[in-house]
């Protein structure tokens, strides 16, 4: 079913395209030996080359361009084996150049595809048209002072991979889900640590509406949007915008709009009043980037599983489709559960992970990342529980006790004498006590009260402190009241 | 291709130089001057001619070098020179965006 | 013994080895010629002495220990497009106004390497815009040659490296570093009676030249003679990892080259050179140097350039373009001079309209203008097409030759007050220089002769890319035959 927006006139659909901008991860700039750390002192990571000298010239770094690689193929992307870089010339007072070295006409990845689960659980492809490195600009404070910006050219030269999409998506979930896809690739890639509090990930997004069956209708591009929950809020607000100046009978010009977070509404840039133009040509100090496609083979070999390759393999073992999904989500909650799960039941490991250990997690306000439990420990809960030591419910509380100091659950076991008695004769004994106890409900229950075999399954564990093995205590109980 | 006075003044924005009123019919002389000559490129047949882009007489390609910390760490030698600044931050009129 | 200003640099390093001068002495006589001379010719527009007597001094200790190095005392001047650490430098620009660099060019590091001595930073057109050197904010250089029949007649030594060219033919230093964009050394050296060398794109390293059109950048030495070229270039040249356009080759022999001869040589005369209207001396002057080279027992070949006459208007389309952008960054905010504004876009427009000189404005405007939207692939992308046909025609060329022989420039130093109607009658100074740097091949003029005027013109060598051996070697040849003696009238 198409998402529409409902104007005065009837159903608008929305056409969104995104570019996405992603700081390669990398120990140094794009083209300058530079540190790329987030949050260092002002002006401390600059390079001559960052902060655009006179006779500065950039120098590649080999680490970007293998990044950007892996990204394309973590994309599903065409590697392009020749691609250059260009000269985008406009002034600005973070651009210290007076140009980004960027890849305009020669890209080094090309078209590729990525496919997206939506809430109701069906799949989308949303086509990429092409991924190029660039250069990061650097920060204007404009708050610090009140007639003056203050200018740090830390993140000047940091690369940063965009990535452009086709105008694909229909509706802002869609264009959240796709953006969420993002980042789960290149985080399991490793290519960028998508955190886009930190500015390591921010979208443009560029928006139009129609009616149904329309071409495409003029859109706009609402520049620097920093998380996803943003991107859904202002394709709806510049949607509804639209919407409402072409049913006023107006025209909705081409432009460049800033998401005001704060009302939740777009507004047009002042700053960039000014027609673009911005003189693109091949950046001469840059001869072509190279590759051999042997090398690229080897990126390729050397990719980590990917979440969809790894969403597939986890199907086929058992799990379900939403385990599958959950356990995927993050490359570090998928790394968690392959450690807790290797050698044991899957199934088992994937319901103890998102269920107790989620449910723990989500209590402690913790994350997967300083796991309370390590995932060792966890495997080894689960072994306790396979081999009979411990049962399900003795298995819950030891893992409680896990939570308070991460130990060994065999130890805890053992302090806490929890292990679970395997023992029949010991279980007999117990039993044969309970029924002695009980001959009048044991007479009811020969006569067909057969509820009352909870009763007696209650009153053996309660004996037994809860550590007799449930499956035993019901045999020897079926056997003695037979 | 004859630049009018407008576009003049659309290239000196672009180019960020401030153009007074009086500098405009000179500057635009000048340039069609140039433009003029330069026009006779156009008899030059180039179809099917790669474009060289880059001085290097062989055609080269780009050398990589290490993802290594190797430069930074001198605020005080990038600021040196600036015009203003306000401690470690260089300092221009407020930009509104 | 020879007075210090008159040695070559070969000489003095002879005399320096047998002790027979110090680097003292040397860097103190040319000190002293240019306090005398400088406030005349304009030459140099930072003297650095304190600095250069302490470097000469180091270098005599160095020397006294054995330790000298290549070039381990040569008073050398710099052309003030190179940055030198904690030395004023100003590209000729009233931009830059009162940039010191915190780093040092790779050219010049490696002479400093190499144990030459700084006098100073040398004049130069502004941004190195400029074939006559009037284009500088620090005011003209003027040539210490004169006219014969009109002695008070101020000449212009060429650009832009007219500052280097003017210091070296009046004594003011052994030798200098220049850059070639469009035939910047080639044309003062000619001007001035001296060699110069623009080598292959490549060979010197462009890091910490302030850049004017990155592709077509070259630095490379002047100096009195071929061989001090070759000692100058060999210091100067080398593989730089901070150019990502530097070439990853060993540096040969130059000096080695310059007296091989040129025997069994195949060299070029290319038809297209005889321009309509050039003097007739500059014609006969080609002729005898071609004669000279068949007397060594070099081969002459007519050849081709089919595209030459393009190569001009192209030029005007490509370095602009790349001109306009690497001038963007001078801007008012990191360094260099600010004009303040009642805001940001405002500071950026003063600032370039002020700091930038009327010939600087016009190229960044042409550059802006055909890199603009709809005019791309007119100017530009066509400009380049014609510049990969011009280095096809050499490529064509060196199938048959192994150099080309032609006239350095189309006439002899002209007056301050001539060619300065009309910016394209200027531009055709570089018509015989220009189309080596399109083409990245390295160019090397020699002082072949002088004019009825007395005034010294040159011959220029073109040469396969990384084959300035061959280069020198003609070059050398020529030098030889010509045996040019003649020196300015304003001379240390």
């Amino acid at each position: 079913m198409t998402y529409t927006l409902e104007g005065t006139t009837g159903p608008w659909e929305v056409v969104i395209g995104l570019e996405v901008h992603a700081q390669v991860t990398s120990q140094a700039k794009l083209f300058s030996g530079a540190a790329t750390a987030f949050g260092a002192e002002p002006n401390s990571q600059v390079s001559f080359v960052d902060a655009g000298f006179p006779g500065m010239l950039p120098v590649i770094n080999a680490e970007c361009i293998a990044q950007a690689v892996r990204t394309g193929l973590g994309l599903n992307a065409e590697i392009h084996l020749w691609s250059r870089f260009d000269r985008k010339n406009y002034f600005y007072a973070d651009l210290p150049q007076g140009y980004q070295i960027s890849q305009y006409a020669h890209p080094i990845v090309g078209q590729g595809a990525v496919e997206v689960t939506l809430a109701d659980g069906s799949t989308k492809t949303i086509g990429i048209t092409r991924l190029h490195l660039e250069q990061d600009a650097g920060k204007s404070l404009h708050d610090q002072h009140p007639t003056k910006s203050y200018i740090d050219l830390n993140r000047s030269g940091v690369a940063l991979m965009e990535i452009v999409s086709e105008p694909d998506m229909r509706s802002p979930e869609e264009a959240g889900a796709y953006l969420a896809k993002l980042r789960q690739i290149m985080r399991y890639l490793g290519t960028c640590d998508g955190n886009m509090d930190e500015g390591s990930m921010r979208a443009d997004v560029n928006v139009s509406v129609r009616r149904a069956g329309e071409g495409y209708r003029t859109r706009c591009e609402v520049k620097n949007v920093n998380s996803i929950r943003f991107v859904m809020q202002a394709v709806e607000a510049e949607a509804r915008r639209q919407i409402e100046v072409w049913e006023s009978g107006g025209t909705v010009e081409q432009e460049t709009r800033l998401f005001d977070t704060a009302r939740g509404v777009t507004r047009s840039m002042r700053s960039k009043e000014d027609a673009h133009d911005y003189r693109y040509f091949p950046d001469p100090d840059l001869p072509p980037l190279v590759l051999e496609q042997g090398w690229v083979d080897q990126l390729k070999a050397g990719l980590p599983e990917l979440p969809d390759q790894r969403r597939a393999r986890y199907a086929a073992l058992g799990l379900s489709a939403y385990d599958a999904q959950v356990l995927t989500a993050e490359r570090e909650t998928a790394a968690f559960f392959e450690e807790v799960a290797h050698g044991r039941d899957a199934k088992a490991a994937a319901n103890w992970v998102t269920g107790d250990y989620f449910a723990a997690l989500n209590r402690l306000k913790r994350t997967v990342t300083d796991s309370p439990v390590s995932a060792k420990h966890l495997g080894e809960l689960l072994d306790l529980m396979a081999d009979g030591t411990l049962s399900g419910k003795l298995a819950k509380e030891v893992f409680e006790a896990m939570l308070e100091a991460d130990e060994a659950p065999g130890a805890i076991v053992e302090k806490r004498g929890l292990r679970q008695v395997t023992d029949s004769s010991a279980i007999e004994a117990v039993v044969d006590e309970v029924l002695a106890k009980n001959a009048d409900k044991v007479a009811d229950y020969r006569s067909g009260k057969d509820k009352l075999f909870g009763f007696f399954v209650g009153q053996t564990m309660k004996a037994m402190a809860g550590k007799g093995n449930p499956a035993l205590v019901n045999e020897v109980l079926k056997r003695r009241l037979a | 291709m004859s630049l009018d006075a407008a576009t003049v003044r659309r290239v000196a924005n672009l180019a960020r130089l401030r153009l007074e009123d009086q500098e405009v019919g000179k500057l635009q002389a000048e340039l069609n001057g140039i433009l003029g000559w330069i026009e006779q490129l156009q008899q030059v047949d180039t179809d099917g001619v790669e474009p060289m882009a880059g001085g290097s007489p062989g055609g080269a390609a780009l050398r990589w070098r290490g993802d290594a910390v190797t430069d930074g760490g001198q605020a005080a030698k990038v600021l040196a020179n600036a015009p203003d600044r306000a401690g470690d931050w260089f300092a221009v009129p407020k930009v509104v965006e | 013994m020879m007075r210090p200003t008159d040695l070559t640099i070969a000489q003095a390093l002879d005399a320096l080895d047998r002790r027979e001068v110090s680097a003292v002495e040397l860097a103190t006589a040319f000190l002293d010629a240019i306090e005398r001379l400088n406030p005349r010719l304009n030459a140099y527009i930072t003297v650095t002495a304190e600095q250069a007597l302490e470097t000469a001094k180091a270098s005599d200790a160095r020397r006294a220990k054995g330790e000298a190095g290549k070039l381990d005392g040569i008073p050398l001047g710099i052309k003030d497009l190179f940055c030198t650490e904690g030395t004023r430098t100003t590209a000729g620009s009233n931009i830059l106004d009162g940039f010191v660099p915190p780093y040092e060019s790779t050219v010049s590091a490696n002479l400093k390497r190499d144990g030459a001595v700084f006098l100073g930073k040398l004049n130069l057109d502004e941004f190195a815009m400029g074939s006559s050197n009037q284009t500088s904010a620090f005011g003209p250089v003027e040539n210490p040659w004169s006219r014969a029949n009109d002695p008070a007649k101020r000449l212009v030594p060429g650009g832009s490296s007219g500052g280097s060219a003017a210091a070296v033919a009046a004594r003011l230093a052994m030798g200098a570093t220049a850059t070639d964009t469009g035939g910047s050394i080639r044309q003062p050296a000619a001007f001035c009676g001296i060699a110069g060398i623009k080598p292959t794109y490549g060979r010197c390293s462009r890091w910490g030249i302030v850049a004017f059109a990155s592709s077509l950048d070259q630095a490379g030495p002047v100096a009195r003679t071929v061989e001090d070229n070759a000692i100058l270039l060999a210091s100067m040249a080398g593989f730089d990892p901070r150019d990502s356009t530097s070439a990853d080759l060993p540096v040969p022999d130059f000096r080695a080259a310059v007296g091989r001869g040129v025997k069994g040589l195949r060299i070029g005369v290319p038809e297209e050179y005889r321009i309509p209207g050039m003097a007739p001396e500059i014609e006969a002057l080609w002729q005898q140097g071609l004669d000279w080279l068949r007397a060594e027992g070099a081969e002459i070949v007519p050849i081709s350039l089919p595209h030459t006459k393009y190569a001009l208007p192209t030029y005007y389309v490509v370095a602009p373009a790349e001109a306009s952008s690497n001038l963007a960054r001078y801007d008012g905010v990191r360094y260099g001079l600010r004009e303040d504004g009642r805001d940001l876009k405002d500071l950026y427009e003063r600032t370039r309209a002020r700091g930038f000189g009327a010939e600087v404005r016009r190229r960044v405007m042409i550059g802006t203008y055909v890199l603009s939207a709809g005019y791309y692939d007119a100017y530009y992308l066509k400009a380049q097409k014609v510049r990969a046909l011009i280095r096809r025609d050499f490529e064509q060329a060196w199938e048959k030759v192994d150099a080309i022989v032609t006239p350095a420039t189309p006439s002899a130093a002209f007056a301050m007050d001539e060619k300065q109607d009309d910016p394209v009658t200027m531009y055709l100074n570089d018509v015989f220089t220009v189309t080596a740097n399109l083409a990245g091949l390295p160019g090397l003029a020699v002082p072949a002769g002088l004019d009825a005027q007395g005034l010294p013109l040159g011959l220029q060598v073109i040469g396969r890319a990384f084959d300035e051996e061959t280069v020198f070697a003609v070059g050398g040849a020529i030098e030889r035959a010509a045996g040019f003696a003649a020196k300015p009238g304003i001379m240390a």
